[in-house]
Order: C-alpha cells, then structure tokens, then sequence
C-alpha cells in the first residue's frame, strides 16, 4: 500500500483549505437584489392543466437555484401572470413585466399559441428568450436570441413523424395504406403535414386524410370513416378531450389496426391514463418523457419525486411525466447559460445559448441556429400491458416503452391496437 | 349491407344519440331563455358545474353518475332560484334585464369556471358508468351505452318536464308567464315566484346534463364552451318556449352533424348545422315550432 508522504499531506491540506471556502460560499445563502425572471403562464382557460405543473417545476428549480446559493450570488424570484390561456393577453404582460416590473430575464409560458404573441415585445427589447412546447413559433421571426424547450427540433416535416412511419416500414408484412385524423390546430396541421409526406416517401397509400375541428363532441363518425377506409394503419393528432372521445369511440367500434397513434396529446396526463386504462394498450403515444431506464439522465427522478406531492396538494397532474422535466429543463438552461457567462447581458447569453451544450434532467440538448433542439427527439412511446385503472402501473418501467428513436429504445412493438378489446 | 349504407345509417343513429346530449343541454336553456326571456348565458357552465360534482361524488360514492345528478336536481333548482332573486332584484325589476342582465350571467359563468380551477384543479375529470363500456350491436348498427343511456335519460327528464308544465297548475302559470304576465297578476298569481320556480327548473335540468355530460365525456371547468353556440342555437332552431321544438332540433343538429363527419369530414360538421339554423331562420323566423309573433 502506497503512504502518504509528508509532502503529500501538504498538498492535500492545501486543496482542502482551498475547497472548503468555495464550497462553503456555494452554499451561503444568496444576497443582494434578486435576479427576477418574468412570464406569462396559463393558469386558468384551456392550457391551464399544463401550465400549472410548468410553474411548480420552476418553484422547485428557484428553490433549488437558492439553495445552492442564487444565481450570480443573487436569490433568483419569479414574476408571473396568469394569461388565461389566451394569446391576447400576452403582449400586454409582457409589456408590464419587462417596462414597469423591469425584470431581468424572460421566458415564455405553456404552448405555441402563448410564445408567439409574446415574440414582437420580447424581439423589440432585445431579450433572450426560451420557451416552452412551442412548435415551429420562431420560424417567421428567425430571431436569433430565441430557444424552445420542445423536442420536435425545426424541421418538423421531415422528422416529427419519422419514428412513427419508421416503425411502420419495419413491420412484417409492411403496411400498404395510412390513414390520418387531425385536430384543425397549428401543431396538428405541422404533424399531419409531416405524416403525410414521410407516408408518400415510404410508398403508403393515404386512405384518410381529414381534420376535425375543436367543437367536435363526438368521435364515432370520424373512426367509422376511418374504418371504412380500410388503412393498415392510423396516425392521430389530437388534444385531450379529443383524445379521450377518440379512443372511446375506437373502443366501442371495435377497431383492428396494425398501428394507431400519434401525437395524441392526452394520455400524458394522469388522469386520462387512469380513465383509458386498458383502452391504451398497443397506443403508439408521441412523448417528451416516460420513466423508462433509457431516459433516467441526471436529476429527473429527485424533480419528479418532490413535483408529485406538491402536484397532490394542488389538484394537478398528478404524475407530472410531460411537463415538468420540460418546464425545468426551461430554466436549468438559462440557469447555465448565466452562470458562464457571468453576467444578465442579452447578446452573451444568446451567444452562450447557441454555442454550448446544456445538461439537463431530459439530458443534453444543444440548439440550432433558428433556437430549435438541434438533434429532434421525438419519442414514439407504447402502452403495454395496463391493467384495470390503477396509478401505481404507470410508474413503472415496461408500461410505457419506448420504441424510437433507437438510441432511447426500451421496448418492441406490439400490433394490433384494438383499443383494449 | 351495402358500407355506405351502413355508414349512412350508423351517422343517423349516432346522431341521434349525440341529440340526445343536445337536448339534455339545451331544455333547460328552453325554460329560461325560451319562456322566461333571461338569456343565461352560463346555462352550459352549470351543467359542468353538475358535471365536475358528479365526477367527485362518483369517485367518493361510486354511485352510477346519472343517479348521482337526479340527486343534485334539488340542489340546483335551490341554486337557480337563489340566482333568479339576485337577477330579479338587480336587474329585471329595474329594466335593465337585457344587456346588464347579459353581462351578469357572463359574470357568473366566469366566477363558475375559476371556482373549479380554485377547487378541484384545472385538469379532466370523469365518471365511469359501469355500462360505459358497452356496445349494443343491432346488425351493423351500433349503439353504445356511453351515448344511449344518458340520451334516454335526457328525453325522459324531457317528458316529465312537458308533462308537468302542461298537466300541472303551476306549469301553465309557466307556460303563461312567457305570455303574458300581467294575466297571470289578475290569476292571483306572482309571476316573480312563478319565474323563481321556473328559472330553478331550468338549472335542475343543467345538473341532469351534467350527469349525461360526464358520462360522454371527461369534463374540465371550460367543457361548456363549446356548448355555447350549439345549445342556443338549438332552442332558437326549434322556436322558443317549444319544449318539443328544442327536441327536434337538437336531433337534428346531431345527425346533421354526424352524417356530415361520416361522408364530407368533420370539419365541415358546424357548418353544414349552423347552415341548418340560418335556412330554418329564413323560413321560418319563429324557429320550427315557434309560434309567430
């Protein structure tokens, strides 16, 4: 066995008294006027649901930031409005925050129709900005001190439904038809358009192609349409009360499809998962996150572990799989870009935020030049073996797997979906 | 059989079924904007308010959520009337019933919606039926309990309703009151009570809507919206204070809407029913079994 020699115990002195002081400042408690980060939210109207989970994952990343002793050494504190879900609201708050708050950082609240009412106050005060679930919302503006937190990366059309139509391709006898049913909405008309044309490259026959509006009630004639389509398989878009109507109607007419799903925005909330219970299994699902080991990075399970009972005591989603790692992964990122770059400048920090990788509890991301993720991680999940409607299934690994893309591959497809039957 | 037959059939009997919703949503509506001349506006929201009540109360209880909403009925009729006292005396009594009075229910709608999200949280909520998962099948025909049992409710509670307001005293004191209430002044009768009962009424058939509601469908604080139009077009179609108009209008909507999904695609579903209402009106003003003024 090796000893220490005395000038070894010297230098290991020496490195000891140099890193206790630094991490005894880490952990002082953050001083000075606070670092503010300013945004709307959807905490009431339609978007609610998942605004609301976006803000209890920002509450525990700033109480994580404070613990760890601030940002710049300053407590970090969140100024927040709620928009009620309405895109009309937005420039209005964003106005007040950054005029009459004088908050030093911005970001976005809860989905496309919020992000981009919000773009022309943030562009005009020159603001670095990252948002959350947007797709495709700075593709107008191409400004360059925008970041989007949402997986779908700029080119949509020719990979978000790449993973889908892959695993299509791959199955044994190939498919020869596709049918496609989307909600008339910006996102569901982008994914559509990207099914639509991976299909005809793939060489499948569009059997269906229809959107429905968001009034609809009920779903019964859509699936029997589709059914009298006869397609192999079925791409979906929808959001949730649809979703539900969808997978209902699907039940009652006994479908039989080789693959059918999509990004059927729904099942990621708890209490949809629990009402559809063994409807979902063979649900080919578009995801951000499911508890599967291929995606346990860093940090995700301490965030999912402390949102759960927060998320009991506030009546909101109960599981918190969609998106809280995303609203978190929001804030780590400008957290991170601030910390390199030592200061709140907005042209260093948007040069930061193009230039380097963040590592996040979804794992490392990088942008592109127009703010998109610049690899795209579209998950294509599946439902497996749900029994009866309990929670406890859903925080297991095996019963959401993930089928594609490879490298977070947890799982084989399973066919026919027949909507529980 | 023949598909598009099938199709073509399988679109009128869903839609029938999905009437049957409709009309369950929009009797109420047929009382109190129909007969008594007070555009509630957040008739939808109390019918999820019912809704959201019954999901509770079937997670607590159990009990079948139709069931669960007929024991609500007393509740709402008491809640209705208690809002009918404050409308009266704010607003009716002085004449300024019209746009006032319209603001006033938007306002109620909202504070209805933001004590949900306050309560019980933002999310979907539901009620499972135990029959919810059945499917009745007739040759081709399918008939899904989900659909078919709340709708046979909703005509039932209809029934009982325009049997009472038509065998009963006090229901054709109702049926008057959209009238003429100053006759009813020379009857004895206090048509502000008579109003009472009636506007109560109509919020006990929004609690029914809610159980048919919840059934259907998962339901979060803002499902009613998209009640809205429908459910008013709906009474103006089959003519005001017409309890059988609102009916067959609410059928038709249904199926209009259904067989337009199944053959052209269901973006063209609203347009193709409100296109309905706009023929209807130019024909006949009054609705289809509106009585002309």
């Amino acid at each position: 066995m090796e000893g220490i020699s005395r000038r070894g115990l010297g230098r290991l002195a020496l490195g000891v008294a140099a890193t206790v002081p630094a991490t005894a400042r880490a952990q002082t408690a953050p001083s000075g006027p606070p670092i503010r980060i300013g945004y709307s939210m959807s905490l009431s109207g339609g978007l609610a649901g998942n605004g609301r989970p976006a803000i209890i994952a920002h509450r525990i990343w700033a109480d994580d930031v404070n613990a760890r002793g601030g940002l710049l050494g300053r407590p970090v504190e969140l100024v927040h409005y709620d928009d009620q879900s309405s895109g009309a609201q937005v420039p209005g708050i964003y106005t007040k925050l950054i005029d009459v708050d004088k908050v030093d950082l911005v970001v976005s609240g809860y989905a496309t129709a919020i992000i981009a009412p919000a773009m022309p106050i943030v562009m005009q005060r020159n603001m670095t900005f990252v948002s959350l679930f947007g797709t495709g919302a700075n593709n107008d503006f191409k400004y360059d001190r925008y970041f989007s937190i949402n997986p779908a990366g700029s080119k949509v059309k020719e990979t978000f439904a790449k993973g889908f139509i892959d695993l299509a391709m791959a199955m044994d006898p190939r498919p020869r038809s596709i049918a496609l049913v989307n909600l008339d909405s910006d996102f569901h008309q982008r994914t559509a358009e990207s099914a639509r044309y991976l299909a005809r490259q793939a060489g499948l026959r569009i059997a269906y192609d229809r959107a429905y509006p968001p009034s609809t009630v009920d779903f019964a004639p859509i699936i029997r349409a589709v059914q009298a389509a006869r397609p192999d398989i079925v791409f979906v878009g929808s959001y949730p009360p649809d979703t539900a109507g969808l997978l209902r109607a699907a039940s009652e007419l006994r479908v039989n499809f080789q693959m059918f799903g999509g990004p059927m925005i729904g099942p990621h909330i708890t209490a949809q998962k629990l009402q559809l219970g063994p409807i979902l299994n063979n649900l080919i699902i578009w995801d951000v996150y499911a508890p599967e080991p291929t995606l346990q990075f860093p940090g995700i399970r301490p965030l999912i572990e402390r949102y759960q009972p927060i998320a009991a005591k506030e009546n909101v989603d109960a599981l918190g799989y969609y998106v809280p790692p995303m609203a978190y992964t929001q804030m780590q990122v400008l957290e991170q870009a601030v910390k390199r770059v030592g200061s709140l400048d907005q042209a260093a920090l948007a040069k930061d935020l193009h230039a380097n990788q963040f590592d996040t509890v979804i794992g490392p991301l990088r942008f592109d030049e127009l703010g998109e993720w610049a690899e795209d991680r579209n998950l294509y999940t599946q439902y497996q073996g749900v029994q009866g409607n309990g929670i406890e299934q859903f925080r297991k690994a095996g019963t959401q797997v993930i089928l594609a893309p490879e490298r977070f591959k947890s799982g084989e497809l399973r066919k026919p979906y027949t909507a529980g039957a | 059989m023949d598909p598009d037959l099938a199709l073509l059939l399988n679109g009128i009997v869903s839609g029938l079924l999905l009437g049957g919703l409709y009309a369950a949503a929009a009797a109420g509506l047929s009382v109190s904007f129909g007969m008594l001349d007070v555009v509630n506006i957040a008739h939808p929201a109390f019918m999820v308010l019912a809704s959201l009540l019954v999901a509770l109360l079937w997670a607590a209880t159990g009990l079948d959520p139709l069931l669960l909403s007929l024991l609500l009925t007393p509740a709402f009729w008491a809640l209705g009337a208690a809002i009918y006292v404050v409308y009266h005396h704010f607003f009716e009594r002085r004449g300024d019933e019209a746009i006032q009075g319209l603001a006033f229910f938007f306002g109620i709608m909202f504070i209805i919606e933001v004590a949900l999200v306050m309560t019980v949280g933002p999310d979907q909520h539901f009620a499972d039926a135990s029959y919810a998962n059945i499917t009745w099948r007739l040759g081709e025909i399918d008939l899904p309990l989900r659909m078919l049992v709340p709708a046979a409710l909703a005509f039932a509670a209809i029934g009982a309703l325009a049997l009472f307001l038509r065998r009963t005293f006090t229901g054709r004191a109702i049926a008057a009151v959209a009238q003429d209430r100053d006759a009813l002044r020379l009857l004895a009768i206090d048509p502000v009570r008579i109003k009472r009962l009636a506007f109560g009424i109509s919020i006990a058939m929004a609690a029914l809507a809610g159980g048919a509601l919840v059934v259907v469908q998962p339901v979060d604080a803002w499902s009613g919206h998209i009640f809205i139009g429908r459910v008013f077009a709906v009474v103006i179609m089959g003519g005001l204070s017409s309890l059988g108009g609102c009916v067959l209008a609410a059928l038709a909507f249904g199926v209009v809407e259904n067989v337009t999904a199944s053959f052209y695609g269901p973006s063209w579903s609203p347009a193709v029913a409100f296109g309905c209402l706009l023929l209807v009106l130019a024909f006949r003003p009054q609705g289809l079994f509106g009585r002309a003024a």
